[in-house]
């Protein structure tokens, strides 16, 4: 209360005395913030520059909601008053920012954005400075009413670029004029594409060359501080010419200057030389240039003592890898790893094992290179790595052979990671047979190899190993008995985990009573996985980039693409023992895609029960064959969704812009009524809050041979990944029909096509670089490569064909605008057939890596 | 823009208030260590998004003889700005202290921190004109002057801290003939 008493008090003393103690002591969540509210009212009316000051410093530095609600209005008025003080304006202007930050809902727009934007031109060099930092920040959120800040940012550049470092006085910092007034002007022209006025880009341009070769000339001063304001001010410019992204030749400069700096004597500016290269390599126009410091790149990883400048040199080694150079690249990133920081380790190994997979043109460079790296730091390999060189091998049948060779030979080892004896037992499990004819591998030294390192091992491993076992039982029927002695062991049948008994109680079991035909068709070698989004890109993204808003779908990603992953033992066993598939899937590896929404758990149990029971709760799992008739309905609207014997499901839907409406006719194709017959359109939690859908009830008696209609109307408020579920009871005759279909109501309807010449489509194209934006997937056609199936594929799919746009003509190319309640997502696709191969390339790009990832998934399955 | 702590002998700092008292010690702490065993020849940057829970920011931090200043930013300020604002902070210092050793800066905190708020508003750069900042502190001590210092004030100050029973207050606050000292706490910015 005192400290409210001293902030109301007349004296600076006392309310100076009273304001530090609110901003240092008090949490921004106390009682206490109300209650000086009004202390700081009367004191922002005061008309005191020392007592205003305080005041906005105060609201500033608590910056709580409270503060917002109470200030946000007034704040604007103060900032572009004609009658504030220089200094009151500085401090309004970065209050304002604080809060914008803080609670940008409650910092109403209007008029005073425009005057804002001509505090720009102000007198006062501290005021331009703190006006750019408040616009930088607007501009990045409602680009279109701060576009004229602009070209008063270029012509305000200018001014101080161009003007003799004597002229702005005070502003001077070791003879570099406002260095830190330019690097924010430069910060908020790229918030903005490169400038559409031929005047203002010229003068740009021309401000651009200036920087550039002022940073040739010799210094002013000896001075760290010289050098340090001035390169600044050139990294922001470069900075801005990798944005813009357009002049090949600032950017081939640019790239030059960088290459300078990577051998600068100063740490501080190597570091950021990497830093910035890194961005400076996803630009087609320079790619080439950052290729030729490959060498002191790689000399950088060796030598640097700092791990900071490492790791930004490991960054940039990945950005500027291509097929060319992968090679060598991996190379040294092996080498490196070796002697790496445990920090950056399981990072590197992510990095190591995408390149090589993504520029393998030998594939058995590409099993060399993973199995090098499980044996140099086998601890940082995780399961995403292993699992992927399974899938990749299972589905090569060229190198099947030659990894069977090398992970025997690895096994070797007198001591080897546990992550190589995974490795090593599935493959050998697989293709032990490509290398049995070796006398030096026969089966019985395969298997007495394996299982030498089955004790050291942890219980999943083993669990793995006794899959293995059971395999050769099948691959090598020689060594069978040996095989079920090991089985028999009362370690193994007597073994206290659970896990590990029951594998040998049954796989002993299967071994005995299984005829040859059967153990042959329940072992039979895995079938190729579908191809899909390497898991390890994911994890690798995830590691990246936390704190954004596209993280939970990311998580979720993660999480469902472990569940694809992990050894899931009960239902292995299950598939092994008692049903017997066509494909054991040992370690659960090809389960369903992540696209496919697995039924309500709850119900997975209940299928028998549900054909007897009368009770309507329970949702019936999804009816066989439903998801290809679901990828049926992308790219149309009309048709059959489902038929049995009794009933036939058909749609026909219309969509436009985010609504859209969908009729479903249900026929009865038997001549006896259904009774209590009641659909309903079910929804996940994560979907409801992305798409609403209305629908009314329906009749519940369906006499026979006839139709019912329903209307489902349909808003989609924000993009969504599942497609929801409609679940239809009803009694026939006397037995009880319950039966889910997927609706095809999927991301793609609410496409409306967008129209644009190549070079529109280019340059969108290009700002969409980030690695989140694009999504590519490379698989395998499903049905005959025909162009114009394809065509009507796209424009079914929503988007606009572009002809002309591709300079291959034989590549298609596609742009349109998703629409969602809550806003409109721009997306870029392009398909590249490969007609020898029989493969499709396609890419996605959105503003939204969620919506890149779904679209490209439906795609996908179209061709 | 976020926070500026040095790290003296005594570490202090000022970051935002958002955070549990012992989680900023627990910062300050960490912080401490990892500048501490840097050398001299490696670079002034240091990314530990694990510190704060978010990869944006990077600790920025100059060492002169005995002092650490460390800065935390995001990615939304200029490093090599960064560098230079800290040296402008210590050159503005020196001049308002003439010749600043440490012991002005734990005795004068006050007015450390009014340098430190012409310089750095809500977590955002409010100047970086050294001589605006000295005239602006100077004007401040003149008012303080012409008021009398805080001869008024002391006893209602030393009963403000006291009455105050917020759970969050630091521990340590030593109250001083006239001078307020906060070593060891946590204040926002």
């Amino acid at each position: 209360m005192e400290a409210v008493n001293l902030l109301s008090s007349n004296r600076y003393t006392e309310k100076q005395i009273g304001y530090l103690f609110i901003s240092v002591l008090v949490n921004s969540n106390s009682e206490l913030i109300r209650l000086i509210n009004n202390a700081i009212k009367n004191d922002l009316a005061s008309r005191n520059p020392t007592f205003m000051g305080l005041a906005l410093h105060c609201i500033a530095n608590v910056g709580s909601r409270e503060m917002a609600e109470a200030f946000a209005g007034e704040i604007p008025k103060i900032l572009v008053a004609g009658d504030t003080m220089d200094s009151v304006k500085q401090s309004a202007a970065l209050c304002l920012l604080r809060l914008y930050r803080t609670s940008p809902d409650l910092v109403p727009m209007g008029d005073w954005t425009s005057r804002v934007v001509h505090l720009l031109n102000d007198q006062h060099l501290g005021v331009v400075t703190a006006a750019t930092s408040l616009i930088t920040t607007l501009a990045q959120k409602n680009p279109e009413e701060f576009k004229t800040s602009v070209s008063l940012a270029v012509s305000r550049l200018s001014r101080i670029v161009t003007s003799a470092s004597t002229d702005l006085q005070d502003y001077t910092y070791y003879f570099v004029p406002a260095p830190w007034l330019s690097v924010k002007l430069l910060r908020l022209l790229q918030c903005y594409p490169p400038p559409e006025d031929p005047a203002v880009r010229g003068r740009l341009t021309e401000c651009l060359e200036t920087i550039l070769n002022k940073a040739q000339e010799p210094p002013k001063s000896k001075k760290v501080q010289h050098s340090n304001a001035k390169n600044a001010v050139l990294f922001e410019a470069i900075s801005l010419i990798i944005h813009h992204d357009s002049e090949p030749n600032l950017l081939v400069r640019a790239c030059n200057q960088l290459g300078q700096f990577l051998q600068h004597r100063e740490t501080n500016l190597r570091y950021l030389a990497l830093e910035s290269m890194c961005t400076l390599a996803s630009s087609e126009f320079s790619h080439e240039a950052v290729k030729t410091h490959i060498e002191t790149v790689i000399n950088a990883l060796k030598t640097e003592r700092d791990v900071s400048v490492r790791q930004r040199a490991v960054d940039l080694l990945y950005a500027m890898c291509d097929r060319s150079n992968a090679q060598q690249i991996v190379a040294e990133m092996l080498n490196y790893l070796e002697t790496a920081d445990y920090s950056i380790r399981e990072e590197i190994v992510l990095k190591v094992a995408i390149l090589a997979e993504k520029y393998a043109v030998d594939y058995t460079w590409y099993v060399d290179t993973i199995l090098n790296l499980i044996r140099i730091a086998g601890d940082y390999v995780s399961e995403e790595v292993w699992y992927r060189v399974i899938q990749i091998v299972i589905n090569r049948d060229d190198v099947q052979g030659y990894a069977a060779k090398t992970v025997f030979e690895a096994l070797q080892a007198p001591a080897c990671h546990e992550n190589l004896v995974k490795v090593g037992g599935y493959i050998l499990g697989e293709f032990g047979n490509l290398i049995a004819g070796d006398p030096r591998s026969s089966p019985l030294i395969q298997f007495n190899l394996l299982h030498s390192k089955f004790h050291l091992c942890s219980v999943p491993t083993r669990a793995l190993l006794l899959s293995t076992y059971i395999k050769f039982v099948n691959l090598f029927p020689e060594i069978k008995t040996t095989i079920q002695d090991v089985l028999r062991s009362d370690s193994q049948l007597k073994n206290a985990d659970v896990e590990l008994q029951q594998r040998a109680v049954e796989y002993l079991r299967l071994s005995t009573i299984a005829s040859t035909d059967i153990l042959a068709t329940v072992l039979e070698e895995m079938p190729p996985f579908p191809e899909r989004e390497s898991s390890i890109l994911a994890k690798l993204k995830k590691k990246k980039g936390p704190g954004t808003v596209t993280d939970l779908e990311e998580i979720k990603k993660e999480r469902s693409s472990d569940m694809n992953g992990s050894a899931e033992p009960a239902s292995v066993n299950a598939s092994v023992v008692s049903t017997p598939s066509p494909s054991a899937d040992l370690l659960g590896l090809g389960a369903a895609p992540v696209t496919n929404s697995a039924p309500p758990p709850s119900s997975s149990g209940s299928l028998l029960v549900d054909v007897f029971s009368d009770s309507a709760s329970a949702v019936a799992p999804l009816a066989p064959g439903s998801d290809d008739n679901f990828a049926r309905f992308v790219c149309k609207n009309n048709g059959v969704l489902f038929e049995n014997q009794l009933l036939q499901i058909g749609l026909k839907s219309e969509f436009r812009q985010n609504l859209g409406r969908m009729f479903i006719f249900y026929g009865n194709k038997t001549s006896t009524q259904f009774l209590n017959f009641t659909p309903t359109v079910i929804c996940s939690d994560d979907l409801q809050s992305s798409l609403n859908l209305q629908t009314k009830p329906v009749d519940p008696t369906v006499d026979g041979g006839a139709q019912v209609q329903q209307v489902v109307n349909i808003e989609c408020v924000s993009d969504f990944m599942e497609a929801p579920v409609l679940n239809i009871q009803f009694r026939y005759g006397g037995t009880f029909q319950n039966l889910s279909v997927k609706l095809p109501i999927t991301l793609n309807k609410f496409f409306q096509p967008t129209e644009m010449s190549s070079q529109d489509f280019f340059q969108r194209w290009k700002q969409l670089s980030n690695p989140k934006q694009e999504v590519q997937n490379i698989f395998k056609a499903k049905h005959p490569m025909d162009a114009e199936i394809t065509k009507a594929k796209i424009i079914g799919f929503g988007s606009a064909l572009l002809e002309e746009v591709d300079p291959n003509p034989a590549n298609f190319v596609g742009a349109g605008i998703i629409h969602t309640k809550t806003t409109q997502i721009g997306c870029l696709l392009r398909l590249e057939p490969n007609l020898q191969a029989q493969m499709y390339r396609l890419t996605l790009r959105t503003s939204k890596e969620a919506v890149s990832q779904r679209l490209c998934e439906l795609l996908s399955e179209q061709f | 823009p976020l926070s500026c702590p040095e790290v003296a002998p005594a570490p202090r700092n000022r970051f935002r208030a958002l955070r549990a008292e012992e989680v900023q010690q627990q910062i300050i702490r960490d912080t401490f260590h990892l500048v501490l065993k840097r050398d001299d020849h490696i670079c002034n940057f240091l990314e530990c998004g694990s510190l704060f829970g978010g990869s944006d920011y990077k600790l920025i931090y100059r060492h002169y003889a005995t002092l650490y200043f460390v800065f935390c930013v995001d990615s939304s300020e200029s490093e090599l700005g960064i560098l230079d604002l800290i040296q402008v902070f210590v050159e503005t210092l020196d001049k308002c202290f003439e010749n600043v050793c440490e012991l002005d800066l734990i005795f004068h905190m006050d007015k450390v921190h009014h340098i430190l708020q012409e310089m750095v508003i809500g977590g955002m750069v409010l100047e970086t004109n050294m001589n605006e900042i000295v005239a602006q502190v100077e004007a401040q001590g003149k008012l303080e002057k012409a008021e009398g210092g805080l001869s008024a004030a002391p006893s209602r100050a030393v009963s403000a801290v006291k009455n105050i029973n917020l759970p969050e207050i630091p521990r340590n606050i030593n109250i001083g003939d006239i001078n307020i000292k906060v070593p060891n706490l946590s204040q926002f910015m």
